[in-house]
Parts: structure tokens; C-alpha cells; sequence
């Protein structure tokens, strides 16, 4: 016994040996985004290594807003994240459901193409739909153009189609019996039992486009409709910006994701593994 | 499950008219611009200007090669990473297992954007705190952003910072789901822990592992931002120029669109290529 619980020892120190440090590493760019964020620039710029932080938040934000408007672009990136993720739940959903509820011409077709399109780089569509939203219908700088061409994803409706084939069909056949019709039946009876998995796809799905940086840099350019991660963007690299302001920036844009995936771990670790499961 | 076609299209219709609208039509339309040449008006047929372009453009060569050199790093250590911290973050003997997990998995939230400025401020030659650590353990400064090896260097820890937690979720879920039976008739067997980890673990993770691959190498055949941000647009010289950045270029700075499409069709090529490359090596031997 002795012995079994002095290798159980051993091993223990060993794991802590291996994780602690590289735990401590991979913390260290998140506690150097808030440090930098409230250092004054000859703080961010000075000779010795500053690991506190510092009392310049709200100055560093300030010169933040004068650079870009930043208020405004988180605004607008709320405003995007959020209609985004309900059409998008809402379309995803719907297409999962006909595709467990119903049998029909086409279905495995749709279904095979949908998968296919995992696998697709992104840039084999970028290019379309740029010229198509930005030349063809001159849409650069609107709501439509930042919200509908990421519409299109292929994992909601897995993951819906997943959550709608576990419930049982009895209950659904049920309220056809009574005569309830086919959407509310998917509006009343099964998109409420679907809601953990709702939660999940809306938290992957509003994250996907808060962080979105290529389509909104292609297609906003107007600092009325930029994103809050394109403002950002369009200050690394520029000399005479207040590097304490970006990184403010850095720290608003991060922080309220960092606060909800503490408090709903489970739904995002659901989210990201839903993808791996067939 | 009922037979109602019509019924079932009217759920798929909104679906698919994004489908259609925004990904159908884009590809076909894109295989279509990348045999045209489209620097002026009338856009002409010309696979010369865009498909033969791409077999003698240094510039091209250059990203294609630093694309493959990253993949050929990256993927496989940011793999092997994620698989190891996936079972150590599984280990029943890990104490404050929330806030380690919340170390690896904390990335999974920040953007791009975000963090391609503290990495910046972090790697800076003469102010950045990684050099002063290295100044004040006695090591070399490095000058993270005009060699290019410590750019394309810089380039690769970014990448696995922000992505090794994504994959290490995913494999600890593909952990989880194996029963706990087999590790105790095992160690019952006196099977050293690591003798389990390659006996047992890895050939049943074996799938999952694959899928991690497959999703990373088709983002890494894409990357962009963090060139285009971190080392300030492919710099120093193009040395960390990727397929995703010269695309960009191509396609939205001087807007060649042609060639810039045959650029995205390379790219989808390679990922298709790669990936079946991988599944074929991870076929069931049986």
C-alpha cells in the first residue's frame, strides 16, 4: 500500500512539474494584454520588465476612442454578432429539422453536399462574394453585407439535425394528431427540448463572428460600419497610435468572451466538440 | 420521419438560398474567374494570366513554400502538444484542474486581431518582454521581426498558442468517451501508464486525432491574419508571406481577381490532396 501511494506521489509531482509552467506560459500573453493596457507608453516602451499593471486604463482608452471611434464599432459588431447568431440558428435549425423529420427527394444530396462543404477553404468563396456584394449590388459598408454572406455553415446543422433525431418522434406525431401544424410544431415543441444545443451552436456561432476579421476588413471600410476587431486591425502597424489604446481595444474585445465562457464552459466545450461528432 | 417534400423544402428553403446564393454560385463562379485574365476591361479568357502565372511567379513559389514549411511544423507539434495536455488535463491525480483548463482553452475566445497585438508588444526586439527574459537568463536577444526565421518562428508559437486549446478540447472529449474499464483490467495487468498511452489511448483516439489534423491543416493552409498582422504584412522581405496573404494581395490590394482565384483553387487543392493524404495514413489496417 505503502508503496502504490508513493508512485501515486510521484506521478502526481511529475504531472504538476510538466502543466504548472506551461500553463503559467500560455496565461502570460492574457496577463500582458490587461498589464499593457493600463501602462502608460513610456511604461509599455521602457527598459525594465513590467509584469503589474498599471493605473492608464481609462486615459489608454480614451486616445482608443479618439483613434478609431471604438464605442461605435463594438456597437456595430454587437448589433452584427447578434443578428448574425439568431438567422443563423434559426436557418440552421430549420434545415436540420427537415432533414431528420422528413423523408424526400434530394435528402441525401443536400446532406452530402452541406458535409462536403467542411472541408471547402473559405478563400474559393471570398473572392465571389466580394465582387458579387461589393461591385455587383455596391452593398460595401452595409448591415446586409456584413451579416448574410457568413450566413451559410454546415455545423449548426449537424449539430441541430443531431439534438432534433434524439427526441422522440412520438411526441411530435402526438401533436399532429391534434392537429398542430408542421412549424409550430418545430417552433413550439421541438426547438424548445432543443434548447441546451441552442445555447451551444449561439455561443460558438456569436464568437465566430465577433472575432470575424477578413470578410467585415473586405467589406467595411467606412469607420460608421467598421467592426471593432477591423478598427483594431487598421491601428497594428501604424506609427503614432497609442499602443496602450490597442490594447485596451484588445482587452474589451476579449475580456466579455473570456467572462461568458467561464460562466458557460460547458456549452462552449459542446460547441467545439460538436464538430468532431458524426 | 414523414414523406413530405414539400413540407420538408419549405424548412430547407432559407438554408439553402444562403447555400446557393453565397457558396454554390461563389465556387462555380470562382473556378470560372480563375481561367480568366481580368487586370482590364473586357475580362478575357487567359489561363496564360493566372493558372500559367502561377508556375513562374517567384512571389507565389515563395508563399506557396512558407505555406507547406509552417504546415510541416506547426500541425504536427501543435498535434502532439494538444494530445499530451489533453491527457494531462484528464488525469484524475491533476489538482485545480478549472484553472489549468482555463489556461489552455482561455485562446479558443481571443481573436485574431487581439491577439496578434500583444504578441507584438510581447516579441518587440528592444522593449518586449520575451527579450529581456532572454537578455536576463543570459541568452541572445533575438530580432523577432527582421530574421526571417525568427519571423516564421514567431509566426508558428502564435499559431499553437491560439489553437493548440481548440484541438486539446476535442481530443479530451474523444478521452473521455473511452470506458474507464479497459485502463483498470490494464493496470490490473501491470501496464505502465505510458505503455497504456500508446497501447490504448492513442489507437482508439486515432479518428479524432485525424480530424484535429485535418481541420488544422486546412487552417493553416489559410492563414492570413497573423502574417498579415504580427510580422506586419509577410515581412521582413516576405519571409513569412503564407498562400492566405499573397491570395489577399492578389485579390483585394491590386484586385486581380483571376489570379487570385487559380490562387484559391491551389489552395483547395492542396487541402483536399492533404487531407486524403492523412485519412489514407489513418486508415483501418484491417
Amino acid at each position: 500500500m505503502r508503496s502504490k501511494s508513493a508512485t501515486r506521489l510521484t506521478r502526481s509531482l511529475a504531472l504538476h512539474a510538466a502543466i504548472v509552467p506551461l500553463a503559467i506560459i500560455w496565461l502570460f500573453p492574457l496577463w500582458m494584454m490587461f498589464v499593457f493596457s493600463t501602462m502608460p507608453e513610456n511604461g509599455i516602451f521602457s527598459p525594465g520588465i513590467e509584469l503589474t499593471p498599471s493605473n492608464q486604463f481609462w486615459p489608454n482608452f480614451q486616445a482608443l476612442q479618439e483613434d478609431t471611434g471604438f464605442v461605435r464599432t463594438i456597437f456595430v459588431s454587437v448589433v452584427v454578432a447578434t443578428v448574425y447568431t439568431f438567422l443563423s440558428v434559426m436557418l440552421t435549425s430549420m434545415a436540420g429539422w427537415a432533414l431528420v423529420r422528413y423523408r424526400f427527394h434530394g435528402r441525401s444530396v443536400v446532406l452530402a453536399i452541406i458535409l462536403g462543404t467542411i472541408t471547402l477553404p473559405y478563400f474559393v468563396v471570398v473572392i465571389p462574394q466580394f465582387i458579387m456584394v461589393a461591385r455587383d449590388f455596391g452593398l460595401s459598408n452595409t448591415w446586409f453585407a456584413l451579416i448574410a454572406p457568413p450566413l451559410f455553415n454546415s455545423l449548426g446543422v449537424l449539430f441541430m439535425r443531431q439534438s432534433f433525431s434524439m427526441m422522440p418522434t412520438e411526441l411530435f406525431d402526438a401533436a399532429r394528431v391534434e392537429g398542430v401544424k408542421e412549424w409550430q410544431i418545430f417552433l413550439r415543441v421541438a426547438m424548445p427540448m432543443a434548447k441546451p444545443t441552442i445555447a451551444a451552436l449561439s455561443i460558438i456561432l456569436f464568437l465566430h463572428s465577433w472575432n470575424n476579421y477578413l470578410w467585415p476588413l473586405l467589406i467595411a471600410n467606412d469607420p460608421e460600419m467598421m467592426t471593432a476587431p477591423v478598427a483594431l486591425g487598421s491601428l497594428i502597424g501604424v506609427t503614432r497610435v497609442s499602443w496602450g489604446g490597442i490594447m485596451v481595444g484588445a482587452v474589451l474585445l476579449t475580456a466579455p468572451m473570456l467572462v461568458v465562457f467561464i460562466f458557460l464552459q460547458r456549452y462552449f466545450m459542446a460547441g467545439i466538440t460538436a464538430g468532431a461528432v458524426k | 420521419m414523414r414523406t413530405r417534400t414539400a413540407t420538408a423544402y419549405g424548412f430547407l428553403t432559407p438554408y439553402l438560398l444562403v447555400f446557393v446564393g453565397f457558396w454554390v454560385w461563389p465556387i462555380i463562379y470562382s473556378f470560372y474567374l480563375s481561367f480568366m485574365a481580368t487586370r482590364r476591361l473586357p475580362w478575357t479568357f487567359n489561363p496564360s494570366m493566372t493558372w500559367g502565372r502561377l508556375t513562374v511567379d517567384p512571389a507565389f513559389h515563395n508563399a506557396l513554400k512558407n505555406t507547406l514549411l509552417i504546415l510541416v511544423i506547426q500541425v504536427p507539434v501543435m498535434i502532439a502538444l494538444a494530445t499530451l495536455l489533453a491527457v494531462l488535463l484528464n488525469s484524475q491525480l491533476l489538482k485545480a484542474r478549472g484553472i489549468m483548463r482555463f489556461a489552455f482553452f482561455a485562446p479558443v475566445v481571443v481573436g485574431e486581431v487581439a491577439y496578434a497585438a500583444v504578441f507584438r508588444l510581447m516579441f518587440n526586439v528592444d522593449f518586449g518582454v520575451v527579450n529581456k527574459i532572454l537578455d536576463g537568463i543570459g541568452l541572445p536577444m533575438v530580432q523577432w521581426f527582421a530574421n526571417p526565421t525568427a519571423a516564421m518562428a514567431l509566426i508558428i508559437m502564435a499559431v499553437t498558442w491560439r489553437w493548440v486549446g481548440y484541438n486539446a478540447i476535442i481530443i479530451l472529449s474523444g478521452l473521455q468517451s473511452i470506458p474507464e474499464d479497459v485502463y483498470e483490467a490494464a493496470t490490473l495487468d501491470k501496464v505502465s501508464p505510458v505503455q497504456q498511452f500508446f497501447h490504448i489511448t492513442l489507437p482508439l483516439l486515432r479518428p479524432i486525432i485525424l480530424f484535429c489534423v485535418v481541420l488544422s491543416v486546412i487552417g493553416t493552409m489559410q492563414l492570413f491574419a497573423e502574417p498579415f498582422l504580427i510580422t506586419n504584412r509577410g515581412g521582413p522581405g516576405g519571409a513569412t508571406e503564407t498562400l492566405g496573404l499573397f491570395l489577399y494581395r492578389q485579390g483585394f490590394t491590386v484586385l486581380n481577381f483571376g489570379y487570385a482565384s487559380a490562387v484559391a483553387y491551389t489552395i483547395a487543392g492542396l487541402a483536399v490532396i492533404i487531407s486524403l493524404l492523412n485519412l489514407w495514413l489513418g486508415r483501418d489496417k484491417t
